[in-house]
């Protein structure tokens, strides 16, 4: 029988020092083979949550439990259990790929006569076959990046934690990053955090976005989107007389509202921006609308696709504006 | 204390691939040589009293104070300031095999390094060809001094090593507390406020806490329990204290 219990349980989790609380309240949870995207601008306690996963830092109050096992009570058990790779990535500088790999595996007790082929097996999941014999600290930034995606990857852990994994690569490094991550999707649970939002968006099952120490919100990126942004922008280029347009959009749909309206253009067309609150796909009966007659032309017409960027300034926004409400009030 | 093994086959790997291990052995070997030249010469001159292997070992705390910050001041600091301490302490393993592990590597290191003395006496011993200059009793003597002295001295290296991110700090703090152990502690003795009957319990023991005059009893072949359990002891309590160390950083960090 498969064991249920979910890979990563947090309660109520906090974590204060030296007076200043860094982690507040956090409660979430991650199922077996669920890849979540941690986000929040710098600051918010993204690190210092994912150092007290892994057992490094002890929390102030709250529960952590990694398959079932409480971080405070089986520390060992636990760190046995999870691979982790931190923020920036430290490795000693005068090892080679292979030694660093080799005492590593040593550490997370890997029996040495497997050892040798899952060295191999993941430099070449990881394509650093070519860097093996290399010593760490002349390696270009990508490669270091891989050697810790490698190395965190190599006991084959049920949860890995990666703390901006992408951070400083090339477009062609995070592909293969990217890639690395999506091979262990259904196999292990991960946590990663990052800046670069079309990441998150591309390899993260769900995504939980915290600011000042707490979670603002959590979810897949298109609940997120309805859920944080609540509307949908429609952009025309048009002509005619703007005055007569709300009339004209009130048929289609009474919450649609003009948000912009820029100068026409040389041919007579300007740009105006439209929301509204109703999700459904309007771009049909706005078109047939605007043509009925006329009182304007269109030339084009798109619905704008909100970025997981909208949303998560959207939601840290909403955070802050929550944050000195409070502090007004006290 | 399963993977203490493993990080202290690595350290030695570490210390024994290092450049700068090299650099510490020439620099040691060549003080000692210089020393050791020095006596014969002066021994070659005029009959002396004591033996070559009495005067030699008087002279070990040149060198303690300079390699033992060297060998040392790497160890936990570099960890921390490249911050692979959090990856090394994110497997289960414990600061207490860590801390160990490095401290017994470097101490294997002195160990080493203090042996290849003994090229010094066999080439004497070859060449010289006379019982009086090669007296076992000192010579053993020393060597037992400078293995037991060093488990402390190579602790109070780790200790200062863990107390600062930076290499040079580290190193400083080590030289220092080296410093004050076999220098200042003879010093604290001429204070006139100590001969008061007030602090007859506190001069005692500073008295038992001169290291040069352990090394003295040594050389002449007196092997003092009690000082030996000066140095077990102290040895003990400064790991401790670095193993703390290290554990109330990652609180407060």
């Amino acid at each position: 029988m498969p064991d249920t219990t979910p890979a990563i349980e947090v309660e109520h989790l906090v974590k204060t020092y030296a007076g200043v609380t860094a982690v507040n309240d956090i409660s979430f949870t991650v199922g077996r083979g669920e890849i979540l995207g941690f986000l929040g601008p710098n600051g918010a306690g993204k690190s210092t949550t994912m150092r007290i996963l892994t057992g490094y830092l002890p929390a102030s109050s709250g529960n952590v439990r990694i398959c079932g096992l409480s971080v405070t009570t089986q520390p060992d058990e636990v760190k046995r259990r999870i691979g982790y790779m931190p923020e920036n990535n430290p490795l000693p500088e005068d090892m080679r790929v292979s030694e660093y790999l080799y005492f590593r595996g040593r550490l997370k007790e890997i029996a040495r006569r497997k050892l040798g082929p899952r060295i191999d097996e993941v430099l070449e999941l990881c394509d650093l076959k070519r860097v093996r014999h290399k010593i760490i600290g002349k390696l270009s930034k990508g490669f270091r990046q891989r050697v810790g995606v490698a190395e965190a990857i190599l006991a084959e852990p049920p949860v890995i934690i990666m703390d901006e994994p992408t951070i400083g690569l090339d477009p062609h490094q995070i592909l293969i990053v990217r890639d690395l991550i999506a091979s262990l999707r259904g196999r292990m649970t991960l946590i990663i955090s990052s800046h670069i939002l079309p990441e998150i968006e591309m390899t993260c099952d769900r995504v939980l976005i915290i600011n000042g120490g707490r979670v603002v919100a959590q979810g897949t990126p298109a609940a997120l989107r309805r859920e944080i942004l609540g509307r949908t922008t429609y952009a025309l280029e048009i002509t005619g007389d703007p005055a007569t347009l709300p009339m004209l959009l009130a048929v289609v749909e009474p919450t649609l509202r003009i948000t912009a309206t820029a100068e026409p253009d040389a041919d007579g067309f300007r740009r105006v921006t439209l929301t509204t609150e109703n999700t459904a796909e309007l771009g049909e009966p706005l078109l047939r609308a605007l043509t009925n007659g006329d009182a304007c032309r269109v030339r084009s017409i798109s619905r704008a696709n909100p970025t997981l960027e909208d949303v998560f300034l959207a939601a840290t926004r909403r955070s802050w504006d929550v944050r000195s409400e409070d502090l007004k009030k006290n | 204390m399963k993977h203490f093994t493993t990080i202290l086959g690595h350290e030695i790997r570490m210390l024994l691939v290092s450049p700068s291990t090299y650099i510490a052995a020439a620099f040691f070997l060549g003080v000692m040589g210089t020393i050791f030249t020095g006596i014969l010469e002066s021994y070659s001159k005029a009959a002396q009293e004591a033996s070559p292997a009495q005067v030699f070992f008087q002279l070990f705390w040149i060198p303690v104070l300079f390699m033992v910050p060297l060998l040392t001041m790497k160890s936990l600091a570099e960890e921390r300031r490249l911050g692979t301490i959090e990856t090394l302490l994110t497997t289960s393993v414990s600061t207490t095999e860590v801390v160990l592990g490095k401290y017994g590597a470097t101490y294997l290191l002195y160990l080493l390094l203090w042996g290849s003395t003994g090229g010094f006496f066999y080439i004497l011993h070859r060449f010289a060809s006379d019982a009086r200059f090669l007296d076992p009793g000192p010579l053993i003597g020393g060597y037992l001094f400078i293995a037991v002295s060093g488990l402390l001295f190579v602790a109070i290296g780790i200790f200062a090593s863990s107390l600062s991110r930076s290499q040079a700090v580290s190193g400083i703090v080590c030289f220092a507390a080296l410093l004050g152990l076999i220098i200042g502690v003879p010093g604290l003795l001429q204070l006139p406020a100590l001969n008061s009957e007030m602090f007859q319990p506190v001069k005692s023991a500073v008295e038992s806490a001169q290291v040069i005059e352990h090394l003295g009893d040594f050389s002449r072949g007196v092997v003092d329990t009690r000082e030996v359990l000066f140095y077990l002891s102290g040895t003990v309590l400064v790991l401790i204290f670095s193993i703390l160390g290290i554990e109330a950083k990652l609180l407060h960090s």
